[in-house]
């Protein structure tokens, strides 16, 4: 398994059997509700199950994408995790704290230490200067103006807006105002950060910056994260793991080669038909048990950019050599052709 | 539309047979019998009584008028010299002119600048100095007020459902109430001059500041929200920092208003005492004259359209950054310039009294000048206003008058309900039976049917010019925008300067009236006829040319049935503004129920006052409804987005 979870340790965001539902009496119609009844039927009964029956850990520092199509639930599940909304059921724990039992001051303390949030469309304060709204959140919390500022400049350098602090956002770029929408959620140093979307209402090119501007951000913070995306490539690119969901429930929850390799339902199959495997499938996923001589593949490159080697190489089995260079096993080397060619017919 | 059809029909022939077999109809069903007529306005009267006397409620309302009072005092020295604290004033003029103009220059730029300096250059040169500091003054303490008593009953309706919903349906009422309604209270519980103008424009000019701040806090956008709770912020901060100051657009646009209903109901308190602008322009239009009330009426609207402009441009101002390391005196520019040109002023005013006080004596005045203007001119079209105003009374104002007087009560109440049941069904029918039917239990039946005569008499008038020119007007872009600009300056004129050109050209009579209702009640309709049409999705208008469409099965295939909703909001509008200029034209000689209440104001009978007031606003409510009910229903079927209305 690849993974940097790091195993048996407490998981930072624990949810289990959590449940949302629209409708006129969402809890007595939960109370009442039968194993299996359908997310149909209960649109017949004139209720939404925007999140069913979710039950998931992430580990401290992981990284998890929650895919989905718009109406999905996914959004709805990561405002249940913040508590923007309260769930109808089930129990949400952050670093083991039930967050349903919290009153308005204690979960107000939780978000002014924990938690930061970026929005799809930026939610930007318009009366406010770039560095205002960094500072936002210190400000809430009453931090003095002074420290307030200096922390705010440093975040706003970190996202590289540094010179455009007086600015205000209507002043910015679409991604420019993303940028300051992150450098407002890291401003308070979270452990928990939430990305709604972020990057969906930029256009494509613009996307793609921000994408590896977050991959540089996730490597020298190593926050624990959720990150809402609807695209597949996003999702696939960022993710330690990837949580698929389907009409509020969850489909699949793994990591991105083995969503790629095993789909687990024929509704997950469908988006990954058109994924060129070869880039997401990494050697140490295929390696066996096993040993081998010679020159050894690494575990975390991708097939993609193993190409040439695996396909200049003349053994039937390659070693895998993981981080620390030790062989971990050995990739077929007719298996890993097939999946850079496509089976042979 | 059609399940609805039947219905209407059959109240619309009752209708008919009522009329028809009038002669033959008993008396209570030719006129309200005397136990439908409720006397309202007694028990009205004993309520106010109840309150002044034995509640006491009388000396907490003198409290609040004497603190208003204070407040004007020291507007009152600062601008026209009155001997109260703090006995500084009056300032010379030239420092209200350079602080309009720095005000204009930083919300909006040099133009605007110009005409605000030269608004205050205009009223001192003319000799009107005095009267106009009255006014402001007053407007000065007045706006304020309103907007923070505005503001903080807006958040908390926002705030409590309940209490918006329970002051929902005063806000619509006090919306139609005209403003002698408000005056007749005010003068029973502080008495008549300024604090009493003071407060008349507070109460008149508070719901639509409240009904912005509601709109606004609402409008706030979800993820904003989010962020501001995801930030930490607690109930208070998200209200202080967060959702008010997103807001502020809406909020300031509720600025404008208060402002704006401010200027239009100083002006019109002058009937209770208010004295300033408002009470020369009476005066001298009820002494016909016509050149002095022309330089008056010029002064009101320089201020209106400066006032209007300054807070419009202000509430659209958007924050702008100054580049890194700018010094002080260049970040605040305007406000350094501005210290140096009072200075100045200050120093010319010590030097020379003209700079500080222009003496009426010394002022000039086109009047002559435009009285000998008028005077060729009414000679040259006398032949013209005299066949008009001859073909109008004999020939539309007084048969309509009596036709609707001839018919019975009970017919009239039929036909409303089948104009109800056409718009929306059973229900509506009842609402406008309500309105109607409580119209006739007051007993001002045959009033009411004048004001009513009057009203529709110049809406179809009104329209008859509106619509076409609307139509023309929404052809070209450049043309659109240049008439929309006209309509709204004209809109923020204040009611009573429509009256200067009518009584200019028509005389006091009834035929003035109509004019100047026209002329009120036309702008709204040519407004929103060119928002409506301009308004319609480009795409479908390409997709009819190409459709093979010529240019009048456009207009009334395509632009017309969807500009529909967004017309009748003007249609509303019009209807709303002429019930307004009818009852304050009044003054000129009405029979209508604005007369009544002109005669319950000077002998201070408050439930009289209000009973008419409350008739007047029923009528309004219910054409409200049928306009609104109808529109929803078109909006819906054209599966459109709701047209946007001013609160």
């Amino acid at each position: 398994m690849w993974s940097l979870a790091v195993p048996n340790a407490q998981p930072v965001i624990s949810c289990r059997n959590v449940w949302k539902l629209y409708g006129p009496k969402p809890q007595a119609y939960f109370a009442a509700l039968t194993a299996g009844t359908s997310f149909e039927q209960m649109r017949g009964d004139g209720y939404i199950s925007a999140v069913r029956d979710v039950s998931l850990d992430i580990a401290k520092g992981e990284m998890l994408v929650v895919m989905g199509l718009s109406g999905s639930g996914k959004s709805t599940l990561v405002r249940c995790l913040s508590r923007l909304i309260d769930s109808t059921a089930g129990t949400i724990l952050i670093d083991g704290d039930d967050i349903a039992k919290m009153d308005a001051r204690a979960l107000i303390d939780l978000r002014r230490r924990k938690m930061g949030m970026v929005f799809q469309s930026f939610g930007l304060l318009p009366h406010r200067s770039v560095l205002d709204n960094v500072a936002f959140p210190l400000e809430m919390r009453g931090q003095d103006r002074h420290d307030r500022r200096a922390r705010a400049l440093e975040v706003i350098e970190l996202v590289g807006l540094k010179g455009r602090e007086d600015y205000f956002p209507r002043e910015l770029s679409g991604g420019q105002q993303q940028r300051v929408g992150i450098a407002r959620s890291l401003a308070i140093e979270p452990d928990i950060w939430f990305l709604d979307e972020p990057f969906s209402a930029l256009d494509p090119l613009i996307r793609r910056e921000m994408q590896d501007e977050f991959l540089r951000l996730k490597q020298i913070l190593g926050k624990t994260s959720v990150f809402i995306t609807h695209d597949f490539d996003e999702a696939l690119r960022l993710a330690d793991r990837i949580a698929i969901m389907k009409d509020g429930a969850i489909e699949q929850c793994d990591t991105p080669d083995q969503i790629v390799l095993n789909p687990a339902t024929p509704y997950v199959a469908k988006f990954t038909e058109e994924i060129e495997k070869s880039r997401v499938i990494r050697a140490g996923t295929l390696a066996q048990a096993g040993t081998a001589e010679g020159q050894a593949l690494s575990a975390s490159a991708t097939l993609h950019t193993l190409a040439r080697q695996i396909a200049q190489d003349s053994r039937d089995l390659i070693p895998v050599a993981g981080p620390d260079g030790r062989v971990m096993g050995t990739l077929n080397r007719a298996a890993a052709l097939d999946i850079l060619f496509g089976a042979a017919q | 539309m059609t399940s609805h059809r039947t219905g209407a029909l059959a109240l619309l022939a009752l209708a008919l047979i009522l009329a028809l077999t009038r002669n033959a109809l008993p008396a209570g069903l030719m006129r309200p019998p005397e136990w439908l007529v409720w006397p309202f306005a007694d028990w009205l009267n004993a309520a106010f009584a109840f309150c002044q006397n034995d509640l006491g409620l009388m000396a907490v309302t003198r409290f609040a008028a004497a603190g208003i009072a204070a407040l004007l005092d020291v507007t009152g020295n600062l601008f026209y010299g009155k001997a109260r604290w703090p006995n500084l004033g009056p300032l010379p003029w030239t420092t209200f002119a350079i602080t309009a103009g720095a005000l204009a220059y930083r919300v909006a730029g040099w133009r605007l600048a110009l005409f605000a300096a030269g608004t205050f250059v205009w009223i001192a040169l003319m000799g009107q100095w005095e009267w106009a500091m009255q006014t402001l003054s007053v407007i000065l303490i007045a706006a304020p007020v309103t907007f923070v008593t505005g503001l903080g009953l807006g958040i908390v309706a926002w705030r409590f459902a309940l209490f918006e919903r329970v002051l929902n349906p005063f806000l619509n009422i006090a919306q139609s109430l005209p403003q002698f309604a408000y005056m007749i209270p005010v003068v029973v519980f502080v008495g008549v001059g300024p604090k009493a103008g003071a407060i008349t424009t507070i109460v008149f000019a508070l719901p639509p500041m409240i009904r912005m701040t509601v709109l606004g806090l609402k409008k706030v956008p979800e993820n904003v929200v989010e962020s501001g709770l995801m930030s930490g912020a607690n109930r208070w901060q998200m209200l202080t920092r967060v959702r008010l100051p997103t807001a502020r657009n809406d909020v300031l646009v509720g600025v404008n208003q208060v402002i704006m209903q401010c200027l239009a109901m100083v002006v019109l308190t002058s009937f209770i005492g208010m004295p300033g602008l408002g009470q020369k322009l009476l005066q001298l239009m009820q002494s016909l004259k016509i050149g002095l009330s022309f330089e008056i009426g010029v002064t009101i609207v320089l201020i209106a359209v400066t006032l209007d402009r300054i807070s419009r441009a202000w509430a659209e101002m958007a924050p702008k950054h100054f580049a890194k390391g700018t010094p002080w005196h260049q970040r605040h520019r305007v406000l350094v310039i501005w210290a140096i040109l009072m200075g100045v002023a200050f120093a010319l005013a010590h030097l020379s009294p003209w700079f500080s006080q222009i003496e009426r004596s010394d002022a000039f005045s086109v009047a002559k000048p435009i009285d000998a203007a008028v005077d060729i001119l009414i000679r040259l079209i006398d032949p013209v206003s005299q066949a008009l105003r001859w073909f109008l009374i004999t020939w539309v104002l007084i048969p309509f008058r009596d036709g609707l007087l001839w018919l019975p009560f009970t017919t009239v109440l039929a036909l409303v309900m089948a104009l109800g049941y056409a718009a929306g069904g059973a229900r509506s029918a009842l609402v406008c039976l309500g309105f109607f039917g409580m119209i006739a239990m007051t007993g001002w039946w045959d009033r009411a049917m004048i004001t009513v005569y009057t009203v529709i008499v110049s809406v179809v008038l009104a329209a008859l010019m509106g619509f076409p020119l609307g139509i023309w007007g929404a052809r070209a872009q450049g043309r659109a925008a240049r008439v929309l600009l006209v309509c709204d300056t004209l809109q923020t004129f204040p009611s009573f300067i429509y009256l200067i050109p009518v009584i200019m050209l028509f005389g006091v009579n009834d035929v003035a009236v109509v004019g100047a209702v026209i002329l009120f009640a036309a702008v709204p309709l040519v407004r929103y006829t060119i928002e409506g049409l301009r308004g319609v999705a480009p795409e479908l208008i390409e997709a009819a040319s190409m459709s093979g469409a010529d240019r009048s099965q456009l207009l009334w295939k395509v632009q017309l049935p969807m500009a529909l909703p967004t017309i009748l909001v003007g249609v509303n509008q019009s209807v709303m503004f002429s019930l307004f200029m009818v009852i304050i034209a009044a003054f000129i000689g009405t029979q209508d129920l604005g007369q009544e209440m002109q005669r319950a104001l000077s002998t201070t009978d408050v439930g009289k006052g209000l009973v008419l007031g409350l008739a007047v606003a029923f009528m309004g409510l219910m054409v409200d409804h049928l306009v609104t009910t109808w529109s929803a229903a078109r909006t819906q079927a054209l599966g459109l987005e709701p047209p946007k209305r001013a609160a």
